[in-house]
C-alpha cells in the first residue's frame, strides 16, 4: 500500500511559510489601499490630499510587488513539482503537473497575442486591459482543458469507470494494488468511487461542446428576427416583440421542467422546435450572401449552393436525425437540452438586436445606402449589423456564461443530460447530498463552473471597456 | 396615464392567457396523461384501458375545450363513461350532478386536487406561497439595500479604486449561480467535517421557526446572485447622473460632495434600478427553486419540483399560473412605476 499524497508534497514546508507571508502582506496592503481614500474625506484633522496620494502610490507598489511575488512562488512551486517523482509532488503539485499541456498552450497563446497585439484589432486590444486578460486566461484555460481532455490528455482515469474501495475517499488516496493507470485519485473519489478530478476536467468538455454553439444559434435566431423588427417596425415588430415578451415572462426553470422531460421527447415537440429554430442559421446565411452578391450571379450561385447543401445536410442530421449519408446524428436527450437553451436565449438577443437596429437606422450612412437604392436586407445585414458588433460581441461572451449557468441548472435538477454524465451541474447535484460529511466531490465542479463563468464575465467587461475606448 | 395602465393591463391578460395555455398544452400531452392514468389506475393497464380511463374523465376532449373548462369559461364536462358511471368536472358523486355548478375552473376558485399531496391545490399553493413569501421578504431586505449601496458607492466616482474593486465584487456575484454559492457556503459555514459550523446546512426547521442559524444561508445565497446585477445597473445609472450638467453646476456652486450624492444625484439615479429590481422577480423565482431544493425548505419552488417530478398535473398548473401571474404583475408595477417615477415621462 502506497502512502496517501499530502497537500503540498515535500517542498511544502519551504513554500508554505513564504506563501502565507506574502499573502498577508498582499491582503494588508490591499485593505490599506482601499481605505486610504476614505481618510481624505474626514474633515479637519484628516491627512491632506497630496500626502494621501503619496502614501497611496507607495501602498499600491506594495500590492503589486506582493502579488507578483505570490505568482512567482506559485510558478516556482509548480516547476519544482514537475521534476519531483509523483509521490513527492503532493496534491497541488500533481494538479499543476496534470495541467501541463494547458499551461504550455496558454503561454503560447498569450505570448503570440501580446507580441502581435497591434495587428489583431479588438482581440489585440483585449491585452491592454488587465481585467480582460484575466478573463481571457480563465476562459482559455477551460477551453484548452476541454480540447486536451478530448485528446485524452489531462484526465487521469476514465470519468465513468469505478474502482472498488475508492468510494468517498479523500483527495490524494492511492488506488488499491493492481489497478491500472495513474496511482492516485488526486481529488479523491465520489459516491460511486469514480475519480473526482477526471470528472471535473471532463465536465469542461461537456460545456465547451454545447454552450458556444447554443449561443451562436440563439444569436442567429435573434439577429434574423431582430433586424427586420427594428428596421421595419409596425405590425411585424409588435407581433415579434409580444412573442419575445411572452417567452421572457416564462420562469426559465418552469420552462425547463415542462420541456426537458422524457414524456415530451416522446411526443416529438423538441424535434419540431429544432426543425424551426435550426432553419434560422441557413436562412441567415442565404440572405447574407444573396443580398451582397445578387449582382454577381456566378459568385452568388457558388456561395448559395455551398450554404444550402452543407446547411441542409447538417440540418437533416441535427434536427431530424435523418442524415442521408448517416454521418451526423444528435442524441435526442442532448437535442432537447440544446433546443431549450437556444429557445430561452433567443428572445433576449432579439431585444438587444432590435434596440440596436432602432438606434442605428437613423444614422447617415443608412440614409446614404437607402439613397443609393440598396435593398432593405443589404442595409440590415451589411450596414447595420457590422456597426452593432461591439455590444453584440460583449453580450455574446456574457451569454455563453449564462448558457453555462443554465446547463448547470439542468444538470443540477437531473434534466435532460444522461445520469452518468460528468457535466458540472450533475456532479454538483450528486456531491451536495453528502456535503455535510465530504466536501471533495461537490467543491471542485462548483469552483470550475464559477471560474469559467467568472472568466467569461471578466472577458466581456474587458471587451466592453476596450471597445468603448475608440 | 389611465389609458396607458389599461393598455398594459390588456396586454398582460393576453400574455397570461397565452402562457397558461402553453403550460396547459404541455402538461396535457398524451404521454403525461398516460402516465397519470397508470399512476391513478394501475401500472399494468393496457393501452385500451388507459384510453377508456382517460375518456371517462374528460381528458380526451379537444385541448381548447379542456382549457376552457379548466379556466372556467366553458361549462364543466359531464360524461357517462363506458362503465356506465356518470362523471363530471364539477362534482365527485353522480348524485350531485343535478345540483353541481355549471362552471368550475380556476376563475371560480376551483384549482383541482393534487395527486401527490392528496390535498386541494389552492390550499397547497397558499401554504407554500406564504413560506416562500417569508424567504423573499428577507432576501429583499438583504439584497436591495446592499446592492444599492454598492452601486452608488461604485458609481459616484467612476474609475476610482473603490469603483474598480466594487465592480469586480459585483461581477463575481453575478458569475456565481445559486447552486455554486450555496454549495460553497454550506462547505464553509455548515459542514460538520471541516467547516465553521456557524449556520445550519438545511432550512427545514425554518419553515415554522426561522432563526439566524437556519435561515441565513438560503437568504444570502439567493440575495448574492441578484445583488450583483442590481448593483451594476445602479452603478451605470449613477455614473450617468454624475456626468449630468446639473451635478457640475452643483459642484461649481461649492456644494459638498456627500450632499451632491445624497441630495442631487441619488433620487434620479434610483429610477432605473427600480425597474431592474422589479424585473428581477422571474430570476429570483429561479433562485428560489434551486435554493429551496438545496436547503430542503418546503416552499413554492420545492412544490414546483415535486409537482413536475411526480407528474402532478393540476398542482403543476396551479403553480405555473401563480408564478406567471407574479411575474406579470411585477412587470406591470415596474412599467407603471417607471412612468410615475420619471418626471420627464410623467409630465409630458
Amino acid at each position: 500500500m502506497m502512502e496517501p499524497l499530502s497537500w503540498l508534497g515535500v517542498t511544502g514546508p519551504v513554500f508554505l511559510p513564504l506563501m502565507v507571508g506574502f499573502l498577508a502582506i498582499f491582503a494588508v496592503s490591499l485593505a490599506g489601499l482601499l481605505t486610504l481614500p476614505a481618510l481624505s474625506w474626514t474633515p479637519a484633522g484628516g491627512i491632506s490630499a497630496p500626502l494621501v496620494a503619496q502614501r497611496g502610490a507607495a501602498v499600491g507598489r506594495l500590492v503589486q510587488l506582493s502579488f507578483l511575488a505570490l505568482i512567482a512562488l506559485a510558478v516556482g512551486y509548480g516547476v519544482i513539482a514537475l521534476i519531483l517523482p509523483v509521490q513527492a509532488r503532493g496534491i497541488l503539485g500533481n494538479l499543476f503537473a496534470r495541467f501541463l499541456p494547458v499551461w504550455i498552450a496558454l503561454i503560447v497563446t498569450f505570448g503570440l497575442s501580446i507580441r502581435y497585439k497591434r495587428r489583431l484589432g479588438l482581440y489585440g486590444k483585449l491585452f491592454d486591459s488587465t481585467i480582460g486578460m484575466i478573463g481571457f486566461a480563465l476562459v482559455m484555460f477551460w477551453v484548452f482543458t476541454a480540447i486536451f481532455v478530448a485528446m485524452n490528455m489531462v484526465i487521469t482515469h476514465d470519468p465513468l469507470s469505478q474502482v472498488s474501495g475508492m468510494k468517498n475517499k479523500v483527495p490524494g488516496t492511492p488506488l488499491p494494488k493492481g489497478s491500472e493507470g495513474f496511482g492516485y485519485y488526486i481529488l479523491g473519489g465520489d459516491i460511486l468511487a469514480r475519480d473526482v478530478f477526471s470528472r471535473m476536467v471532463s465536465g469542461s468538455l461537456e460545456v465547451v461542446k454545447i454552450a458556444p454553439f447554443a449561443t451562436v444559434f440563439a444569436f442567429m435566431v435573434g439577429i434574423t428576427l431582430g433586424l427586420p423588427a427594428g428596421y421595419y417596425g409596425g405590425r411585424l415588430d409588435t407581433f415579434l416583440s409580444f412573442l419575445s415578451n411572452l417567452i421572457l415572462a416564462f420562469p426559465v426553470i418552469l420552462l425547463f421542467y415542462l420541456l426537458v422531460t422524457p414524456e415530451i421527447v416522446l411526443t416529438g415537440i423538441p424535434r419540431y422546435m429544432a426543425g424551426v429554430l435550426f432553419l434560422f442559421p441557413i436562412l441567415f446565411l442565404v440572405i447574407l450572401f444573396y443580398s451582397r452578391f445578387f449582382t454577381q450571379p456566378a459568385k452568388c450561385a457558388i456561395y448559395l449552393t455551398v450554404t444550402v447543401v452543407v446547411g441542409f445536410w447538417l440540418y437533416l442530421g441535427i434536427a431530424w436525425n435523418a442524415d442521408p449519408l448517416g454521418l451526423i446524428s444528435f442524441p435526442p436527450n442532448l437535442l432537447v437540452v440544446f433546443v431549450s437553451v437556444v429557445f430561452v436565449n433567443s428572445p433576449t438577443v432579439f431585444r438587444i438586436v432590435r434596440g440596436l437596429t432602432l438606434d442605428i437606422k437613423t444614422r447617415d450612412y443608412v440614409a446614404a445606402a437607402q439613397t443609393r437604392g440598396e435593398g432593405p436586407w443589404y442595409i440590415m445585414l451589411w450596414e447595420i449589423l457590422p456597426n452593432a458588433r461591439g455590444p453584440l460581441i460583449v453580450d455574446f461572451c456574457l451569454r455563453i456564461g449564462y448558457t453555462t449557468i443554465l446547463l448547470g441548472t439542468l444538470g443540477f435538477f437531473g434534466l435532460g443530460l444522461e445520469p452518468e454524465s460528468p457535466d458540472w451541474g450533475s456532479t454538483i447535484n450528486e456531491g451536495r447530498k453528502l456535503l455535510s460529511i465530504y466536501l471533495h466531490p461537490a467543491l471542485p465542479p462548483a469552483l470550475a463552473l464559477l471560474s469559467l463563468v467568472l472568466g467569461l464575465n471578466l472577458l466581456a467587461d474587458g471587451l466592453r471597456e476596450e471597445s468603448l475606448r475608440d | 396615464m389611465g389609458l396607458f395602465v389599461l393598455r398594459r393591463l390588456w396586454v398582460m391578460i393576453l400574455t397570461a392567457i397565452c402562457l397558461t395555455f402553453v403550460v396547459f398544452f404541455l402538461t396535457n400531452l398524451y404521454p403525461n396523461l398516460e402516465k397519470l392514468a397508470k399512476q391513478q389506475g394501475n401500472q399494468r393497464m393496457t393501452d385500451a384501458q388507459v384510453e377508456s380511463w382517460l375518456s371517462n374523465r374528460g381528458y380526451l376532449q379537444a385541448v381548447p375545450v379542456k382549457y376552457g373548462q379548466w379556466l372556467g369559461v366553458l361549462p364543466g364536462y359531464q360524461i357517462t363513461g363506458k362503465d356506465g358511471v356518470l362523471r363530471g368536472r364539477c362534482f365527485s358523486a353522480p348524485e350531485d350532478a343535478k345540483t353541481a355548478r355549471r362552471f368550475c375552473g380556476v376563475l371560480q376558485g376551483d384549482w383541482g386536487y393534487s395527486t401527490v399531496f392528496k390535498e386541494d391545490v389552492s390550499v397547497i399553493v397558499g401554504k407554500r406561497l406564504w413560506l416562500t413569501g417569508k424567504l423573499m421578504l428577507w432576501v429583499m431586505i438583504v439584497m436591495v439595500p446592499s446592492a444599492l449601496i454598492i452601486g452608488v458607492l461604485a458609481g459616484m466616482r467612476e474609475g476610482s479604486k473603490t469603483d474598480r474593486s466594487l465592480s469586480t465584487v459585483s461581477i463575481i456575484t453575478t458569475a456565481t449561480p445559486e447552486y455554486v454559492s450555496g454549495v460553497i457556503f454550506i462547505a464553509i459555514f455548515a459542514s460538520s467535517a471541516v467547516g465553521l459550523k456557524w449556520f445550519k446546512g438545511t432550512a427545514t426547521s425554518a419553515m415554522d421557526d426561522a432563526t439566524f442559524a437556519n435561515f441565513t444561508l438560503p437568504v444570502v445565497t439567493i440575495a448574492l446572485y441578484g445583488m450583483g446585477y442590481i448593483a451594476r445597473m445602479t452603478r451605470a445609472s449613477m455614473t450617468e447622473v454624475m456626468t449630468a450638467q446639473y451635478i457640475r453646476t452643483a459642484r461649481l456652486k461649492g456644494v459638498a460632495f456627500h450632499n451632491i450624492v445624497l441630495r442631487h444625484a441619488l433620487r434620479n439615479a434610483l429610477i432605473a434600478p427600480f425597474t431592474v429590481i422589479m424585473l428581477q422577480f422571474p430570476w429570483l423565482l429561479n433562485g428560489v427553486v434551486i435554493v429551496e431544493t438545496l436547503f430542503n425548505y418546503k416552499g413554492f419552488g420545492w412544490t414546483l419540483v415535486q409537482a413536475a417530478g411526480n407528474n402532478d398535473i393540476e398542482l403543476l398548473l396551479g403553480v405555473s399560473v401563480v408564478s406567471v401571474i407574479v411575474v406579470l404583475i411585477t412587470q406591470l408595477i415596474s412599467d407603471i412605476g417607471y412612468v410615475y417615477l420619471n418626471p420627464r415621462i410623467r409630465i409630458s
